[in-house]
């Protein structure tokens, strides 16, 4: 039997698993269209090429469209409030840094009223994958301008157009120190199974920024038809300028891996420190308080 | 002097530093001598510059309160002279510093002038005049000068330089008070027999919290810093990853709360620390544990508010937000220590519940018992039991209902790892698998489950003794309170009981849910009861009434300082003068300031209030 005072190492057997093997059975309820269906395909893809076991995955999620996504992959899930989906994976992964943890979550959970963590997993280098469905509106709210949403839009809650400049995603993660960013387009399943595949493997923080367009409220399908691109093969992932400067084009979307570079993750820096330190209990801390 | 009880009460600038290091060094020489202590402070919120005030009071036996009047004033300068010089018990001795203040002439009190600058110039140490002073108050209370040194080289003794300067200002203080003050020291202080052998730890409530924390085998920490819960990080710090642990310092206290949520999902006990601006951050994730059904410790450290508040004052008032914060009806367990030990015991019961109803706990302690160095007798460790969460028993033939509907409410949980235990933790309602579902039915259920879970808690609170009954079980007048008032009330009582005047008290350390044949019983057969708090509108007081029906007598303070023994006595004898068998009757009154202490009228402030019942009360009662 399990305890949960004196957890066990669980060990994970090599699997052998087909894409519907992670499919929950729960059938997604976005809007038919959605760019978040070509995530989800290309996900289960990638993971059952992975041959991750799933009772190793853990997905996390905040609010908004793209909070549903674990319910619709057999693993272990954590449905959040809007904006903490970083934290509490964060949580997870430390506690348990054997599993493999995914954050999910859209453009508002990310860059709005989850801004304030962005950063901060970034320079911890948690050891998680952040998939950011990107579909530059609030979707599950009907429509109001996002972060990302292009200076102009007019809609209910901006009737005379936004004067907001959009944020780059792109530049925020590679000027907080992000250790692995890539960009990739729904309608690109082949290309974006690959970073998924990439993203999940990196050994640290991994920001994912997924183009998904919204049928409903902001159809850029067209858009980004026509205006994606692959990262070109001079373009080096080790070279943090070069990854900003293909970040900074906003004529051209470039897909693909921006930025990738090796540092000590949260967890591994974590325990290093802790295996300096003798172990004691309870007992010996008392002592230390004694008369 | 027989006095053996002592009240000794310092007052400087913050600026010139060390008034705090003055009283607990102090307290700890007293400690270590074999004494019993109590402390309290009051800082300013600013980390340079400000009025700081430390008092302790020192005796043979458990003393539980700050003290009323004082013995001994030490005054550092001439505000302190001014705020506290009236306060003094006649036959009382005022120490101050002769080079920075004067003090008024004040009969029945001795003065000894004290010139502590020209004590530390004449050593070279401008920055040791705490230190002189420590040395003073040694020779003047007739403690062993080795303990003092012992405490000093423990308690100052990281640089050796530095070490060697304290003890010059600590042999120049006791110097000066036996050559030039008395040769007979005033008070003196005699530990009981044998007192030394027994065990005592000295700490602060805040560390007796996070060393329960340790004990419940808590391997888990986030939070944020706050004032007065910070210090619970710092001990986490460095001591959890000695034992296999995690501390994050996280960016917000969302974030703090989101990662113990997080963490303890994946097995592990896991909590945060914060205070009131800090809990009503968290009371979305709060709502979210609850509907997740996750176990997570949230321990409120009190202090004084609305919005910032006063940072380093203390209140009872996070109370009701604790109850009730949040949106829709999202059960969660409270609990409130009493004292500095029982924050010990308290915490193991915090992980104990939490675990077990697989909900969130909010532990409520306050700034005064967070900051109040005391001598407890050590953790008996054997009484720690560390329960189990109820986990699911892998069943390859079933598809796991991690929200299934029990009896009891609660549901065996899955942690990661476990093949076929698959779910969404969810924070949408949801079905028996986890699947966002809005059904009516299954709503019902799940509010049902929710709420069952929590209520039934209550039951723990007697089969865990999480209570503490004191006084005259047949009294007519009953003291109901919660959390650090106990101190005042026992003394109170005892004071009460020795003139005639005999009260039953009972102490409840679950605030919510109410542990309601507990309290029933103990107000069935009361004719007045008072219900002591630190906040404006008598939360608890309020509560009670709400949950049994039943008057009760609120007496609130809300200057951001500890509750009084006096001020407890006051009004048992005030209602007693009430009680319909006294021989005259007196009119309920509200307590008057005190003339003249001008300065801290606000501090003294009491207020008594007999609540009116409302008119739907009223009606239902006939």
């Amino acid at each position: 039997m399990i305890s949960n005072l004196e957890l066990p190492t669980f060990k994970f057997e090599p699997v052998n698993l087909s894409v519907n093997d992670y499919k929950s059975g729960v059938p997604p309820v976005w809007c038919p269209g959605c760019g978040d269906y070509g995530v989800l395909a290309s996900f289960y893809k990638a993971i059952s090429e992975l041959q991750i076991p799933r009772e190793q995955l853990a997905i996390v999620s905040g609010i908004g469209c793209s909070g549903r996504f674990p319910a619709f992959v057999e693993a272990y899930g954590l449905h959040g409030t809007h904006g903490r989906a970083l934290p509490l994976a964060t949580g997870v992964k430390m506690a348990r840094p054997e599993l493999t943890v995914v954050a999910a979550g859209g453009d508002g959970d990310a860059f709005s009223i989850g801004m304030g963590h962005v950063p901060h997993a970034i320079r911890r280098n948690v050891d998680i994958t952040y998939i950011v469905m990107d579909n530059e509106i609030y979707g599950l709210t009907k429509g109001q301008p996002s972060p990302t949403s292009p200076m102009g839009m007019e809609k209910k809650a901006s009737p005379y157009g936004t004067v907001e400049q959009p944020l780059n995603p792109l530049m925020l993660a590679i000027t907080c120190g992000a250790t692995w960013v890539g960009r990739g387009f729904s309608s690109k399943p082949k290309e974006l199974v690959e970073l998924i595949k990439q993203a999940i493997t990196h050994k640290g923080f991994s920001f994912l920024q997924i183009m998904s367009p919204c049928v409903t409220f902001f159809d850029t399908y067209e858009h980004f038809k026509n205006r994606t691109r692959p990262l070109p093969a001079e373009h080096d992932p080790r070279d943090r300028m070069s990854a900003l400067k293909y970040a900074l084009e906003d004529q051209t979307v470039y897909l693909g891996l921006y930025y990738q570079e090796e540092r000590l993750t949260y967890d591994q820096g974590y325990a290093a420190k802790r295996q300096t330190l003798p172990n004691y209990g309870v007992r010996q801390i008392m002592d230390k308080y004694r008369r | 002097m027989a006095n053996n009880d002592l009240t000794v009460r310092v007052g400087g600038d913050s600026a010139t530093g060390g008034i705090v290091t003055t009283g607990e060094v102090f307290a700890r020489i007293a400690a270590y001598a074999g004494l019993e202590v109590y402390t309290t402070r009051t800082i300013p919120a600013e980390i340079k510059g400000g009025h700081v005030m430390f008092q302790l009071r020192i005796a043979p036996t458990m003393v539980w309160s700050q003290g009323d009047d004082l013995d001994m004033l030490i005054a550092f300068d001439q505000e302190s002279l001014d705020r506290y010089h009236a306060l003094i018990r006649p036959g009382g001795i005022l120490i101050y510093n002769s080079n920075e203040s004067t003090p008024p002439p004040t009969e029945g009190i001795t003065q000894y002038p004290l010139a502590l600058n020209d004590l530390a110039k004449a050593i070279n140490f401008q920055r040791g005049r705490n230190i002189i002073t420590i040395g003073a108050m040694v020779k003047l209370f007739d403690l062993p000068f080795e303990t003092a040194t012992a405490v000093v080289a423990k308690q100052l003794g990281r640089k050796k330089e530095m070490l060697e300067q304290n003890l010059l200002a600590l042999k120049t203080g006791y110097d000066y008070i036996e050559q030039n003050v008395t040769r007979t020291a005033p008070y003196h202080l005699t530990p009981r027999d044998g007192a030394k052998d027994e065990e005592r730890l000295v700490l602060s409530g805040n560390q007796a919290l996070a060393m329960g924390a340790i004990a419940a085998q808590c391997k888990f920490y986030a939070g944020y810093p706050i004032t007065p819960a910070t210090d619970i990080m710092e001990f986490l710090a460095g001591e959890l990853p000695h034992l296999d642990g995690t501390v994050i310092q996280a960016e917000d206290e969302m974030a703090a709360l989101a990662m113990a949520i997080g963490a303890s999902y994946s097995g592990v006990r896991a909590m945060t620390a914060t205070s009131g601006p800090g809990l009503a951050l968290m009371q979305e994730l709060i709502s979210h544990a609850t509907m997740t059904e996750i176990p997570v410790v949230i321990v409120d450290v009190q202090r004084a508010g609305p919005s910032t508040g006063m940072p380093t004052k203390v209140s009872q008032g996070d109370l009701r937000m604790s109850v009730f914060g949040g949106n829709d009806d999202a059960p969660r367990i409270i609990l409130a220590p009493v004292s500095v030990e029982d924050n010990f015991y308290q915490m193991i019961n915090a992980f104990n519940l939490a675990e077990k109803y697989q909900t969130p706990v909010i532990f409520l302690s306050d700034q005064d018992m967070s900051v109040r160095v005391q001598t407890i007798p050590a953790f008996d460790l054997s009484r720690v039991r560390n329960e189990p969460r109820l986990l699911w028993e892998p069943n390859p033939n079933e598809k796991f209902e991690r929200y299934q509907v029990t009896a009891n409410g609660v549901s065996p949980m899955s942690i990661p790892g476990m093949p076929g235990g698959q779910y969404v933790a969810e924070g949408l309602e949801h079905n028996v698998y986890g699947e966002p579902s809005y059904s009516p039915e299954q709503r019902h259920d799940n509010m049902d489950k929710r709420a069952l879970k929590v209520r039934l808690a209550a039951q723990d609170a007697e089969r865990l003794e999480m209570y503490q009954k004191f006084g005259d079980p047949s009294a007519p007048v009953a003291i109901l309170g919660w959390g650090s008032t106990i101190g005042p009330a026992i003394e109170a009582v005892e004071r009460a009981a020795a003139e005639g005047m005999p009260v039953a008290a009972l102490y409840v350390k679950m605030i919510f849910p109410h542990p309601h044949d507990l309290i029933a019983d103990f107000i069935a057969q009361r004719q007045a009861i008072i219900v002591p708090e630190l906040n404006y509108t008598g939360q608890y007081a309020r509560m009670i009434q709400a949950e049994f029906w039943r008057e009760v007598i609120s007496l609130r303070k809300y200057g951001g300082v500890p509750l009084t023994a006096r001020e407890v006595y006051a009004e048992i004898k005030r209602v007693y003068a009430t009680l319909p068998a006294a021989p005259k009757k007196a009119k309920p009154v509200t307590a008057k300031k005190p003339a003249t202490v001008k300065r801290v009228a606000a501090k003294k402030k009491v207020v008594t209030k007999k609540p009116v019942a409302s008119k739907r009360q009223t009606a239902r009662r006939k």
